[in-house]
């Protein structure tokens, strides 16, 4: 079977999201989008909800805010608080392992 | 087929109360949530929690599990009796678990299968007649960043068949990864997810990117790490090494009096982009064993010749 090759688009931090780019993405609706930006878990540019641009990795962001609520329970602010845990976390592992890379031997 | 233990899974005794259960529920679905845990199995963990926690929360099923599971051990071939289930209505009831699909053949056995469509379309939120976003991993080489590549990938997807059974559906794809992609991000295939309802368009697929472990390279963000092994007399006295990059060899120059644990950055040779990466080289000296004659002959040379005391500063 002959195969085309399919020709995606990066999601980096470059790209930019709008808010029903991001509702598709996480099956979810505006609402729940919108109480994220106002729990600061998420942070668009622009001052308009209709004009919200979001970061690529906002969709990281969002579908690991779903997964938390749906299989955790946690509530939003509860949902903020592990995200921004998380983010040091792995801030910390990483630099954690550039030590221990320096120190075996 | 194997029997499953849910108890054991839940680690609680045959007769914890619904409380007790819930308890141990939510406390291994955070220990073992995909998103938190780092260990490697957490995500096979965290289903079959959930699985057990699908069976023995709702009172009806745990009723007829118990019922069927008194003689059973874990991992034992097991096929369900005919009518085992009779006198409990449970199919089709609340379901409020993760996909369908994720259940073992054994829960399937025992409860059927097909009930997680009506969730799946009461999770969208609002009807909408656009096809459902899709989301895999697709796992890649570090070489891959660097250089763009083209690569395979078998996606299974749940589907409704023409009679309502959720069945599982492959297919193939061919993706184009392009140049300086990192861990985490994704790259969106539009149209390639689920088709969309009449007319609409189908939903998108995104995969996200995952670096498989290198043998020899690190990575962290666009930058990559890298060990390098040095000999003692390269350390001190200064060297141009030949050091692996994933473009290729490069000439590195390694400082007289280099110690273990220098980083030298060679600038943009890590993940290609706006801006590129860093590749960090970590050097690391590493000592020849004393194991000829002539090998221990240099090392009493060097302890006769050389005065140097490394514990000087303990005071010793």
């Amino acid at each position: 079977m002959t195969q085309q090759t399919l020709n995606g688009i990066l999601i980096d931090e470059q790209t930019e999201l709008s808010l029903n780019d991001l509702c598709k993405a996480c099956s979810s609706s505006a609402e729940w989008i919108i109480e994220l930006v106002e729990e600061g878990a998420l942070e668009p540019i622009g001052y308009i909800q209709t004009q919200w641009r979001f970061s690529g990795n906002s969709l990281q962001r969002a579908r690991t805010a779903m997964r938390l609520q749906r299989d955790l329970g946690i509530n939003l602010s509860g949902i903020a608080l592990a995200l921004d845990l998380l983010d040091k976390i792995e801030t910390l592992e990483s630099r954690l392992s550039q030590f221990e890379m320096s120190d075996n031997n | 087929m194997d029997f499953k233990d849910y108890y054991k899974i839940m680690g609680v005794e045959k007769d914890a109360s619904q409380d007790e259960i819930k308890r141990a529920y939510r406390k291994l679905a955070r220990k073992y949530h995909p998103d938190v845990s780092k260990e490697a199995d957490a995500e096979i963990h965290f289903k079959e929690v959930g699985e057990a926690y699908e069976a023995l929360k709702d009172p009806e099923k745990r009723a007829a599990y118990d019922q069927l599971g008194a003689n059973w051990k874990a991992g034992q071939d097991f096929n369900p009796p005919p009518d085992w289930d009779a006198g409990f209505e449970f199919n089709g009831a609340g379901y409020t678990g993760g996909d369908a699909s994720d259940y073992s053949d054994f829960f399937e056995s025992l409860f059927g299968r097909g009930f997680g469509s009506a969730q799946a379309q009461h999770q969208r939120g609002g009807y909408t007649a656009h096809g459902e976003d899709h989301h895999a991993k697709i796992l890649i080489e570090l070489e891959d960043a660097y250089h763009g590549a083209t690569r395979g990938i078998t996606l299974q997807s749940p589907e409704l068949d023409n009679n309502g059974h959720v069945i599982t559906k492959q297919r193939s794809l061919n993706v184009k990864i392009p140049k300086g992609v990192k861990q985490g991000q994704r790259i969106r295939l539009t149209g390639q997810g689920s088709a969309g309802i009449g007319n609409a368009p189908a939903g998108d697929l995104y995969l996200e990117i995952e670096f498989k472990s290198h043998s020899i390279y690190r990575v962290d963000g666009h930058d990559v790490y890298l060990d390098l092994p040095v000999t003692p007399w390269e350390a001190a006295l200064g060297a141009t090494i030949k050091v692996p990059t994933p473009n290729g060899p490069v000439d590195l120059k390694v400082a007289e009096g280099t110690i273990t644990g220098r980083k030298l950055r060679l600038k943009a040779r890590g993940i290609p982009g706006k801006p590129a990466g860093d590749l960090y080289v970590v050097t690391q000296i590493t000592l020849p064993r004393a194991d000829s004659d002539a090998a221990k002959e240099l090392y009493r040379k060097m302890e006769q010749e050389l005065t140097y005391n490394p514990r000087s500063k303990l005071g010793v």
